[in-house]
């Protein structure tokens, strides 16, 4: 169960909840070899139960799963224009509107461009604006979480107001409507992505936060006359990290599916660029033809990343928080 | 309880007010010079200037804001830049074929999802469970249009089952234009059906694990009169705050599944709206989304406390 979920009142927790909260589900792995690694004596060093963590994440096959699939999009990423097959951006002029066949796996697309090398290459942008919004995203929303936990009071309340009255819509409409008024490309996305999940991610970092607070070491600090910055950023952070790293797996994938969107709404990455969800949205009115695969395929792709991102952020989330 | 609904009531004008602000700075001070926006690069300084003038875009932003905002309470949301039409006459319509498809969504999504819910709760740990969990989770994350796109081509290019657009021919009768709705609801059921269901089984293992259940058992009643009396009752009631507060959500994922399925409702009239620049339109379709979501959310409130006696007896003590 999430933090969401745990805290408050199911009136509290029901309010806060949409379809874009952290997502959790039950997850077997982190009930397997709990045993400590040495015989006898439990080694509780942060070293060990980092590797002991690591370990479960390794063992369990989701994450397995999801790593692998996102490993070959990345390499897809990477090195897509050296091993696709074809120009993924210059078609052929006597090809277009072909099935799949030996020639073109995935068929061509209108403009007779191979849609598997335009698939391959697609992966590119969207893996580097969805990690760094959400990079943004963590950082902001850590910072705002933890002025909000640790000061309370009236910087909280103020600040909880504007997150509440943003999040009154639904994340892709938000991002949609600033993408749409500063006119896309990629730092726009990036920002404005981020700006809206560090929010989100906000909500998380106070809660831990204000759990942390009350504890000894905080009030040892005080009375040693640390600074405010100190205890926070020094104090504190490291020891709230764990649901951080969870928002920030959980958050990717629905970088991912926000930008996929705005692609397709025709507010993301813009075309010619080789993008999955540019290329659904400018061959879905020939789906009713037949031509399936211009659309299928780079459907198929957004779908797997996201599975692949969401597979890892699961089973993070059962191994960091127990 | 009226001092706690009272406190919403204030909570959810509060956040009202700071929500036109957000949309009223997004729509009307970030795109600069709307009047070059709107048209285009190659117009002359000068055209574009007067338009600026006649859109009143050259007053104050504050004196913009309060304009905007005191029309909204006079029902005046705004004139739509690009029918020269006020924008309530598009938004009305729009939104009521887009309550419609949400309705067909909805009747499809809870009872399924509550279902799941409950199965995967009393199943806990067992195959089912993992894989009600792990499907939800799946589905959730994978946007409406791909989902969309996958079951066009399976459903209705394929199968040919069901057809590929959501506007039915001119003349068909209110439940064979309810068939056109399926395909469209589909997706968004994919998207909040994870959600319902994790906290159905959520709301049904805390009853499970409760005290009076045991209590239930232990007298000797039957597992399905200690199911139905005391786990569902107790366990349904946080749902129905969940299933109300996904309104909003699911009105915004409106837009995505209306421009696939080139159906003409509010969503549909956000996408044409942001194309052509028409940031009027744009602006009080956000806000009639922002609107659903913040009376839906206070509708689950007060549903929630009228519902629970623990809350709605308390002024009985």
């Amino acid at each position: 169960m999430s933090e969401e979920e745990r805290r408050g009142t199911p009136v509290a927790s029901a309010a806060a909840g949409s379809p874009l909260e952290p997502v959790s589900t039950v997850s077997a792995p982190a009930d397997e070899g709990r045993l400590p690694s040495a015989g006898g004596t439990l080694d509780t060093s942060a070293r060990a139960i980092r590797r002991e963590n690591l370990r479960q994440l390794v063992r369990s096959k989701a994450f397995i799963t999801g790593a692998i699939l996102l490993l070959w999009w990345i390499v897809c990423a990477v090195l897509g224009t050296v091993f696709s097959p074809y120009n993924p951006v210059h078609g052929s002029l006597t090809a277009f509107n072909a099935a799949p066949s030996g020639a073109h796996w995935f068929g061509t697309d209108s403009l007779g461009r191979d849609v598997f090398s335009r698939v391959i290459t697609g992966a590119r942008d969207i893996l580097i604006i969805a990690p760094l919004a959400t990079l943004l995203g963590t950082v902001i929303g850590t910072c705002i979480g933890l002025v909000q936990g640790y000061f309370r009071g009236v910087t909280d309340n103020v600040i909880g107001r504007v997150v509440e009255a943003v999040l009154a819509l639904p994340v892709v409409i938000v991002a949609f409507l600033f993408v749409v008024a500063l006119g896309p490309s990629a730092p726009t996305l990036i920002i404005v992505i981020g700006v809206v999940f560090g929010l989100l991610i906000a909500r998380t970092v106070r809660t831990a936060v204000l759990q942390e607070r009350e504890l000894d070491y905080i009030a040892v600090a005080r009375l040693r006359d640390e600074s405010n910055s100190h205890i926070m950023f020094v104090e504190i952070l490291p020891n709230v990290l764990g649901p951080i790293l969870v928002e920030f797996t959980v958050r990717l994938g629905y970088a991912i599916f926000t930008v996929a969107t705005l692609s397709f709404l025709g507010f993301g990455i813009q075309p010619p660029t080789p993008d999955w969800g540019g290329d659904v949205a400018s061959s879905y009115q020939y789906l009713a033809a037949g031509y399936w695969w211009e659309t299928l395929f780079p459907a198929l792709a957004i779908a797997s990343l996201v599975v692949a991102i969401n597979l890892i952020a699961d089973s993070t989330e059962a191994v960091v928080i127990q | 309880m009226a001092q706690y609904l009272l406190k919403r009531l204030g909570l959810a004008l509060l956040t009202l007010v700071l929500l036109s602000l957000i949309i009223f700075v997004a729509g009307s001070v970030l795109p600069g010079n709307p009047g070059r926006a709107i048209l285009g690069p190659f117009a002359s300084q000068h055209a574009v200037q007067a338009l600026n003038q006649r859109l009143g875009l050259n007053r104050p932003i504050i004196s913009q804001y309060w304009s905007w905002v005191t029309g909204l309470f006079r029902g005046d949301l705004g004139t739509s830049y690009q029918f020269r039409a006020p924008v309530s006459s598009f938004l009305v319509p729009a939104l009521e074929r887009s309550l419609k498809l949400a309705a067909v969504a909805f009747v499809i999504v809870v009872p399924v999802s509550i279902i799941a819910g409950v199965i995967a709760a009393l199943k806990r740990g067992r195959a089912i469970d993992r894989t009600i969990s792990v499907t939800g989770l799946s589905l959730s994350t994978v946007p409406e249009f791909v989902s969309g796109i996958v079951l066009i081509v399976v459903f209705a290019i394929g199968l040919k089952v069901l057809p590929v657009t959501a506007n039915p021919p001119a003349g068909t009768s209110p439940p064979a234009q309810l068939r056109y709705l399926i395909l469209p609801a589909i997706p968004l059921v994919f998207i909040l059906f994870g959600y319902i269901a994790r906290m159905t089984r959520a709301g049904t293992l805390e009853a499970l694990d409760s005290d009076y259940v045991r209590t239930a058992t232990l007298k000797g009643l039957s597992y399905p009169v200690v199911i139905r009396r005391h786990v569902l009752r107790n366990s349904l009631l946080p749902t129905i705050t969940v299933v109300a507060t996904q309104t909003g959500y699911l009105i915004g994922g409106l837009v995505v599944v209306e421009t696939l399925f080139n159906y003409p409702g509010l969503g549909r009239l956000i996408f044409t709206a942001a194309n052509n620049k028409d940031f009027p339109m744009l602006e009080a379709g956000v806000l009639v989304i922002g609107v659903v979501y913040l009376a839906a959310t206070l509708i689950a409130d007060i549903l929630y406390t009228v519902l629970n006696p623990r809350i709605r007896l308390q002024r009985a003590e």
